[in-house]
Parts: C-alpha cells; sequence; structure tokens
C-alpha cells in the first residue's frame, strides 16, 4: 500500500498582489506560492517589478493591495515585534552585499547571533567559523568589507544570511559583477545550501545561465505582471513572444523609454521609482 | 487655453513657499516620532529582546565628546580670551573695567559656552552621523538590518541620542570652564588681580539657575543635532553625491535649529 502524499504547506503564499510608487503602478496583481525546498528565480527585464516583488517578501515594503503569506504568517496582520521574530527565519543577501563597512567580517556575520541570542562571544564566532567555511571564506574573517573582492563580499553577506540557519533565503542578483568563473562558484553554494540545509531559496537574477542551472521553478515578470511560471523546460519551450525576447536579450532595449532614461539620469525621478536598477 | 505661469510669478512664490512649510512641519512631526520612538527602545528595549548595548552608547560618547575634548578647549579660550578683551575694552570708557568678570561669567555659562559647543558639535558629530546614515541607505545596509530583525532605530539613533544627550551638556560644561580659565589668565594682570580671586568672584556672580539654563539649553540642542542629522541622513536620494549634500544640510540644519531654539529658550526664560 502506498501512503498518501502529505500535501506541503507552502513557504510564500503571494496573493493578489498590487503596489504603487506615487502613480506608478509597479505590481499589477501578482499570485505565487513557492513551497519548501525549492529554488525559485524570478526574472524579468528592467522595471518588470522583481524587485519589488522581493523587497515585499522580505516584509520591506507595503503593499497597497492583496496578501503575502511567509512561513504561515500573514505579513500585514503581523505586530513589528512578531515581524522581527520572522525575520529571524528569514536570510538575505543584498545585492550589494550590504554589510556593514564599519565591522569586520566576522562581526558582520556575528552580528544576528550577538542581537538576537545569548550566546557567548567564543560559541558565536564557532559558528561563525563554520558558516565562512561552508562560503569558503575561512582565512579572511579579520578583514573589513572594504578589503574583500565583490565575489568575497557577497559570499560573506551568505554566510551573515544563514548564520541563523533560516529556513528561508532570499538573493537579490547574486550574479551582478560578477566575472563568469565567480558566478559559476555562487550558482554552485546556493545549490549546495539548498540540498544541505533544505532552504527554501528565492532569487531575483536577470543572469539566465545562472537561472537556469539553479531554478526548480522560474517566474518571469513583465510590466508588473506574471507572464509565465514553469519549469526551466516550461519556460525555455514557451511560445510566449515576450519570454522569447527575454531569453534572447531583445527585452530590455525595448523597455528603454528615451524621454524617462533622460529624466533619470537627471535625477528627476525618485529612487524609489526606479526601483530596478539592475 | 490658459497661458502658462512665467517663471518666478508670485503663484509659483506662493507655491514654492507652501511647499517649504509642508516639508518644515513634516519633518519636525516625524522629528518627534523619531525623538519618542527612541525613548520607547531606550526604555522598552531589553524587555521585548532589542537592548540597547551600553557598548554602543560608550562608543558614541567617545567618539562624539572624549575625541572632541581638544578642539573645544582651543574655541573655549579663545571665547573667553576675546570676550574678555572686549569687555574690558568697552567697560573701561566707563571706569567698570573690573565688571567684565561678571559680564564673561554670566555669557559664557548662559549663552556663549552651550551655543559654541552646540555648533562645533553640529559641525563635527551631526555631520559624521549624517554621512554614516545615509551611506547605511545607500548601501542597504538599514535594510539589512530590518530583515535581520534588527529595528534600525534601536541600533542607529539611540546609542547616538543616548551619547549625545551624556556627553554635549558634559562637554558644555567642560567648556565653560576652560572659557573662564582662559578669560582668567587674561583678566587677572588686566586689572590687577589674581587668577583665584577671579574665579572668587565668578562664584559669587553666577549661581546654580545660570548653570541649569546653559546646561538644560545643551540637553536641548544634543537632541537637535541627533534628530536633524538622522532626518537628513535617511533622506539621502542618489550616491555619494547624495551623501555629500545631506551632510551639508545637516550641518546647516543642525545649526539653525541650535541658534533659533536658544533665541526661543532665551525669550521664554528671561521674559
Amino acid at each position: 500500500m502506498t501512503e498518501a502524499p502529505i500535501p506541503q504547506q507552502p513557504v510564500i503564499e503571494v496573493n493578489d498582489l498590487v503596489t504603487h510608487y506615487g502613480e506608478r503602478r509597479i505590481l499589477k496583481g501578482v499570485s505565487l506560492t513557492i513551497q519548501q525546498g525549492e529554488i525559485m528565480v524570478i526574472m524579468g527585464g528592467s522595471g518588470s517589478g522583481k524587485s519589488t516583488l522581493l523587497r515585499h517578501m522580505m516584509a520591506l515594503e507595503k503593499a497597497t493591495s492583496g496578501s503575502i503569506k511567509l512561513l504561515g504568517n500573514e505579513l500585514s496582520e503581523l505586530s513589528q515585534m512578531d515581524l522581527y521574530k520572522l525575520c529571524r527565519k528569514i536570510g538575505v543577501s543584498f545585492q550589494g552585499g550590504a554589510l556593514f563597512s564599519s565591522l569586520s567580517v566576522m562581526e558582520n556575520i556575528i552580528l544576528p547571533l550577538r542581537e538576537h541570542t545569548e550566546l557567548d562571544r567564543v560559541t558565536m564566532e564557532v559558528m561563525a567559523r563554520m558558516k565562512l567555511q561552508v562560503v569558503d571564506l575561512a582565512e579572511f574573517e579579520a578583514l573589513m568589507p572594504s578589503q574583500l573582492s565583490g565575489g568575497m563580499i557577497k559570499r560573506a553577506a551568505i554566510a551573515r544570511a544563514i548564520i541563523m540557519d533560516p529556513t528561508l533565503l532570499f538573493f537579490d542578483e547574486p550574479s551582478a559583477g560578477l566575472d563568469p568563473v565567480v558566478s559559476s562558484k555562487l550558482d554552485n553554494l546556493i545549490l549546495k545550501l539548498r540540498d544541505a540545509m533544505q532552504m527554501t531559496i528565492v532569487v531575483v537574477t536577470h543572469e539566465l545561465e545562472s537561472a537556469f542551472k539553479i531554478a526548480d521553478r522560474i517566474i518571469v515578470l513583465d510590466k508588473g505582471k506574471i507572464l509565465t511560471i514553469g519549469t526551466v523546460d516550461e519556460v525555455r519551450s514557451s511560445s510566449n513572444q515576450r519570454i522569447q525576447d527575454l531569453l534572447n536579450r531583445r527585452f530590455e532595449e525595448e523597455e528603454l523609454d528615451p524621454e524617462e532614461y533622460l529624466r533619470r539620469l537627471m535625477g528627476e525621478i525618485e529612487d524609489s521609482q526606479t526601483e530596478d536598477s539592475d | 487655453m490658459a497661458a502658462p505661469e512665467e517663471h518666478g510669478s508670485p503663484a509659483q512664490f506662493l507655491e514654492s513657499v507652501g511647499r517649504g512649510v509642508a516639508r518644515f512641519v513634516d519633518a519636525v512631526g516625524f522629528g518627534a516620532h523619531l525623538f519618542f520612538e527612541s525613548f520607547y527602545w531606550f526604555i522598552m528595549g531589553r524587555r521585548v529582546g532589542q537592548r540597547v548595548r551600553s557598548s554602543s552608547v560608550f562608543a558614541q560618547m567617545m567618539v562624539i565628546g572624549v575625541q572632541a575634548i581638544p578642539i573645544v578647549s582651543i574655541l573655549s579660550v579663545a571665547i573667553g580670551i576675546t570676550l574678555s578683551m572686549q569687555g574690558i575694552n568697552s567697560l573701561e570708557q566707563f571706569g567698570a573695567q573690573h565688571q567684565v568678570i561678571l559680564m564673561v561669567a554670566l555669557s559664557v555659562t548662559r549663552e556663549f559656552g552651550p551655543l559654541i559647543t552646540g555648533i562645533l558639535v553640529a559641525g563635527r558629530s551631526g555631520s559624521a552621523l549624517a554621512a554614516r546614515i545615509s551611506t547605511m541607505v545607500i548601501s542597504q545596509e538599514i535594510d539589512a538590518l530590518k530583515v535581520m530583525g534588527i529595528n534600525p532605530v534601536r541600533y542607529m539613533v539611540v546609542p547616538s541620542l543616548v551619547g549625545m544627550m551624556i556627553v554635549l551638556p558634559s562637554l558644555t560644561l567642560w567648556s565653560i570652564g576652560i572659557s573662564l580659565l582662559g578669560s582668567a589668565i587674561y583678566v587677572a594682570p588686566q586689572i590687577g588681580t589674581t587668577v583665584g580671586a577671579y574665579f572668587t568672584q565668578v562664584n559669587a556672580s553666577i549661581d546654580a539657575d545660570d548653570l541649569a539654563h546653559g546646561l538644560t539649553k545643551s540637553l536641548i540642542f544634543a537632541v537637535l543635532i541627533t534628530i536633524v542629522a538622522v532626518i537628513n541622513g535617511i533622506s539621502v536620494k542618489g550616491g555619494a553625491e547624495g551623501v555629500g549634500r545631506v551632510t551639508t544640510s545637516a550641518v546647516v540644519h543642525g545649526i539653525l535649529a541650535i541658534v533659533l531654539t536658544d533665541m526661543v529658550f532665551v525669550f521664554m526664560t528671561t521674559s
């Protein structure tokens, strides 16, 4: 007799998410679910809303309407303190690493432990060294972020993101600004984290090679709407012209509106509106 | 079809004034919110698992206070001597040069000590705080704090605010003492008295109210410098150029806030 499969509780549930920056509508009714242990890659051209979607899932932005459930918690219903508790189960690797420039690599990595636990210093350092070994930075704990290369900063940021053993990990453009070799190593690291630590991972990227290598499923966003959600093969074989444009890198050129580009260049549009500078 | 408004028309002027007032009111409201939120985290932080670290407060006290002692001392000696020279020069026209001690003691304790120290700290530490926070905003360090479950106000603002509120009155007290010492060294030979006798007369000239007046002002300046720096820091737009812009704004706005508050405070306590 075969056992009935136990239905999995989604780690992330987004329902009809709508958000605005000023008058501009960025997300136009986005809905998706992400399951435990899944690597979900969010792709799209500039201004498609992928970074905004990620910021909403990380509870850094409030939506105009719709809902986001993270690990079973409806974000809009959480108090600030409950949200901080939930954040301890989440790790984030930002595009530029976002390491604290005034702290050494070691101090950066143990910061969440120092703030949220009563562990003694020696224990925290032992835990940090274990994570540094995972990201292959064991020799660099005493350095300051300004002394690290781009790839090392990203790896240190990953070590900090996983120090609390989160169940959910977000990556914003992990490959941006890295050479192909370092980028490939980071992809392997992401896969290793999922396999070894059973983490659910959400990655925003526009690096096709990286996305195809690591993704279990891919979401393609265009102008604030989901074009498709599917496996790598499903996305690759899609007959949708916009998706094929993205895969053939014809997307971003089409998006460039010369007038808006000039206005951005002159600083007339605030940063919040140019949310997707990638 | 209505003709477009000419550049610099009264309507545009009124509109820009209105926008400026709205921005000012918005900033004051946000500043008040920031102050009370900081107060909340300082009192309640430990209970809700977001404690304010005393080591962070001490670190801020070192940067804002201890490292500022040399420059405050030099400035205070100069102010004390300058006031004394001006005082003797003016008062000897009436044969009242002995009153210079009373004049210097009162003006340094009630006015120059807190004001000069406040302006110096606004330029030195207010700008540094605005630069630090704006850099953290740009490099997503503030976002990183939030997603780590660390309240940025508790982690960034409270240590600076508490450190500033402890250190600025202390520096002011130091500044008053050093100004009077500088004044004593200049005045004593000029009016044929001793440094000891100078300070005896200072003691007779000022009372606890005068000192409280000066120190209360410095406490208010401490809050203003920190809140103005934080508001400017988090409002940063753009990259390195934006950091430079908000740093300058933090100093200008900080000094403006100090001088205007000083005027209002003096008006309220003397009228």
